[in-house]
């Protein structure tokens, strides 16, 4: 009985996985904003209103200098949106977040006012990882949120083995880490330990504002403030958490298995 | 009952002064909380208040069937007290807590450890209980696991594949919440209190919200409180409908897996509806809530509701139907009802149970002083009441949306709240979907944070899931663990 119902469900429901990357993307809330864009020029002189908002201390201005937002620390409460009296800080709808560089999270200079997007691994580890990564998640002094927007991707409507992409259950089976948490003290050896059993070439992808630079618990004493102090990170995607869609991006971004990546 | 209680009452999501707060002596605090323990009260939350020298411990409790709280505190005190756990086992955690936190010693407390501190290498690795005979062996799980989870450590002591018992550590997660909240609220207080547990924003940040504004001595405004509630179900039928799709692939029926997998999703999307983030983050705040839910965005979270719900309803059909999923469900993992009354289990766990426990019909704070949902029981307490209790608040939840979306009321969405009253106390519960939520914040004479206390549903379960794998064979602890589902971030903060 169930067999043939549930047979019949999935006949008549079809495929429900979604096309992109070959459509187009599904479509942000209307209110989630997506990436953030600073144009640091129309700061007004001596204004620290954003400053004084951010939560996380992801906005910085020096005397004498423009304001300057770093995504990485940013959780995206966009008090800083609404704050800024001169609409310097915008959101852009943009689901694309994710960069190489650490540096490339940080806006509002003149030509650094957007993220500069990830490139693709270039050579020998496109070659071995292009169509097939096995990643070890290592959740490491978080609040869950980023393991369960990762763990989405696993589901029908995203199916990330479509792509070669796997989460594995040993480090000794993975090509890399993909990091979520702010790295609690009580988690270093743990992560240290996972690092160390993955074997060369290996790669780390952080996700999230924790794995980034701390997220909401930046400079608690409890914790390591991001995974860059015990790995090398190759890849940054930054939110709170980032939507599933800014992580796939993401990781087919770093693949080269974006259409526009591979028309460059 | 409570009416003859020496505690201080006062109701969910309000305030009273410090000095209101009876003071024992430490024995007598002691005894006096064990007596409204024996007579029905339920421990919420115990916990550590720093003095010049030592602490002060104090004691928040539940009349569940008076509909009301309680609270009292000892004396200062330095060293040792008697401790409660002996003869009331859901004190046992808050003992080690309070005696990691202030130095203070429960004198009798059977199994002192560590709570979460790092003693150098990982948290709380002392040593583990050990059952020894010759074909008794061990296993060692975490805090690593293979799925994409959270850490913590689970150390089984078996024969074959029988497990004697289970001993959880946790700690890994633990980010310094609590410590950072002294002379509070701050900057990041808000963003924290959203990420005490990912999947429980709304849960949080309600009782957050609650607290500060009984501390305030104001209240949100209706249509604000009546979101919150909006935004508490939709929280709980996401996380319901994953532990339904979770608990199905641990028993491999993979077309109920696969559904609801996809469908939490869906029921998260409907929050960020809401908010713009699929967890809730941003919507609620001290005063009211960041976003309004107006008519025509209504509209669209009543429709896309309607059918997400009709799609859950098909696929734990065919999980209810399956007598595969019944037979590996039935009689696993059982926590008796004198268990979980005797350790102050919470939430699905407890109803599971064939316990009445539920915040929201308990202790009604903020909308469900005007809006019930009926509380879910099941008894037998194992992995199928546990799932029974999830399917039962998942038609619940939803039809009480259905009827909240219907009859919004108009108004403000949010409000100033002003200044907190200094040296005051305020307690808020919130039936969060694991459970039930405490925050209690105790202020100083500036109106500051002295001491603010989290617990979270997961704090009280924990030892429920331990309990629940003894006689069980070693393979069940999937699923055992999935029925729970319970936080690591939440209890480790």
């Amino acid at each position: 009985m169930i067999a043939i119902e549930t047979i019949l469900h999935r006949l008549q429901r079809g495929s429900q996985t979604m096309s992109y990357p070959a459509g187009a993307a599904p479509a942000l809330p209307d209110r989630h904003g997506g990436a953030l864009r600073v144009d640091a020029s129309k700061c007004a002189e001596g204004c620290k209103a954003c400053v004084e908002v951010c939560p996380t201390h992801a906005i910085t201005r020096p005397p004498g200098g423009t304001a300057s937002l770093d995504l990485g620390r940013c959780i995206f409460c966009a008090a800083c949106v609404e704050t800024c009296p001169a609409k310097a800080i915008t959101k852009t709808g943009d689901y694309r977040l994710a960069v190489r560089r650490r540096e490339d999270l940080v806006l509002g200079q003149p030509g650094g006012e957007e993220l500069r997007l990830a490139a693709a691994l270039d050579g020998k580890l496109r070659r071995l990882f292009g169509r097939s990564l096995r990643l070890r998640v290592v959740s490491a002094g978080g609040c869950g949120g980023c393991e369960a927007d990762t763990n989405v991707l696993g589901t029908i409507g995203w199916d990330l083995g479509r792509f070669g992409i796997q989460f594995v259950a040993s480090p000794r089976h993975a090509d890399g880490l993909l990091i979520t948490g702010c790295v609690s003290k009580n988690m270093e050896l743990a992560l240290k330990k996972a690092w160390d059993a993955v074997p060369e070439p290996k790669i780390v992808i952080a996700v999230g504002a924790c794995a980034i630079a701390g997220g909401p618990f930046v400079g608690h004493p409890q914790i390591l403030n991001g995974a860059a102090s015990i790995v090398p990170i190759d890849l940054f995607i930054p939110g709170c958490p980032p939507h599933p869609l800014t992580i796939l991006d993401g990781l087919l971004r770093l693949l080269g298995r974006l259409g526009e990546e591979r028309a460059k | 009952m409570s009416s003859s209680t020496p505690f201080a009452l006062l109701a969910n999501a309000t305030s009273l002064p410090w000095l209101d707060v009876p003071q024992w002596p430490v024995k007598d605090f002691v005894r006096r909380t064990a007596t409204e323990l024996d007579r029905g009260a339920r421990l919420c939350a115990w916990f550590g208040v720093p003095e010049s020298a030592g602490a002060r411990l104090v004691a928040v409790i539940a009349f569940d069937a008076d509909n009301t709280l309680a609270v009292a505190s000892s004396a200062p005190l330095d060293g040792s007290y008697p401790a409660l756990t002996p003869t009331h086992p859901q004190a046992h955690l808050f003992e080690r807590e309070v005696w990691e936190q202030h130095g203070l010693n429960p004198a009798g407390h059977p199994w002192l450890k560590p709570v979460r501190k790092n003693k150098g290498d990982a948290p709380t690795n002392r040593e583990f209980f050990r059952v020894e005979g010759r074909e008794i062996h061990e296993v060692a799980v975490g805090p690593i696991h293979a799925g994409v989870i959270e850490p913590g450590h689970f150390r089984f002591q078996c024969h074959g594949e029988e497990v004697l018992h289970l001993e959880i550590a946790l700690g890994y997660q633990h980010r310094g919440i609590e410590e950072a909240l002294a002379n509070g609220p701050h900057l990041a207080t808000m963003s924290q209190m959203e990420t005490i547990g990912g999947d429980a924003t709304i849960g949080h940040a309600t009782s957050y919200a609650m607290v500060l504004e009984a501390l305030a001595g104001a209240e949100a405004p209706l249509r604000a409180q009546w979101l919150r509630a909006v935004a508490l179900e939709l929280e709980r039928l996401a996380n319901h409908t994953g532990d339904l799709g979770a608990l199905a692939g641990d028993v491999a029926f993979l077309p109920a897996s696969a559904a609801c997998g996809k469908l939490r999703g869906d029921f998260l999307n409907l929050t960020a509806v809401i908010s713009g983030n699929r967890y809730g983050r941003g919507l609620i705040r001290p005063g009211g809530c960041r976003h309004d839910l107006e008519p025509p965005r209504a509209n669209e979270l009543e429709e896309k509701l309607r059918g997400a719900l009709a799609d859950v309803d098909e696929a734990a059909g065919w999980l209810w139907e399956s007598n595969s999923v019944r037979s590996r469900f039935e009689g696993t993992g059982p926590v008796f009802t004198e268990q979980a009354t005797a350790l102050g289990l919470v939430g699905v766990a407890a109803r599971a149970s064939g316990l009445v426990r539920d915040v929201r019909f308990d202790h009604p704070a903020g909308w469900h002083r005007f809006g019930q949902v009926p509380v879910a029981v099941w008894p037998g307490g194992d992995v199928f009441a546990r799932a029974k209790v999830r399917w039962l608040e998942i038609q619940r939840s939803g039809k009480f949306l259905k009827e909240q979306l219907a009859a919004p009321p108009e108004g403000e969405i949010r409000a100033e709240n002003g200044p907190l009253a200094p040296d005051t106390l305020a307690v808020a519960l919130v039936e969060g979907w694991r459970g039930e939520i405490c925050h209690a914040a105790l202020t100083d004479e500036q109106g500051r944070f002295r001491r603010y206390k989290i617990t979270d549903p997961s704090f009280h379960n924990w030892i429920g899931l331990a309990l629940a794998m003894r006689g069980q064979a070693i393979s069940d602890f999937p699923i055992c663990n999935k029925s729970f589902n319970l936080s690591y971030c939440g209890f480790d903060l």
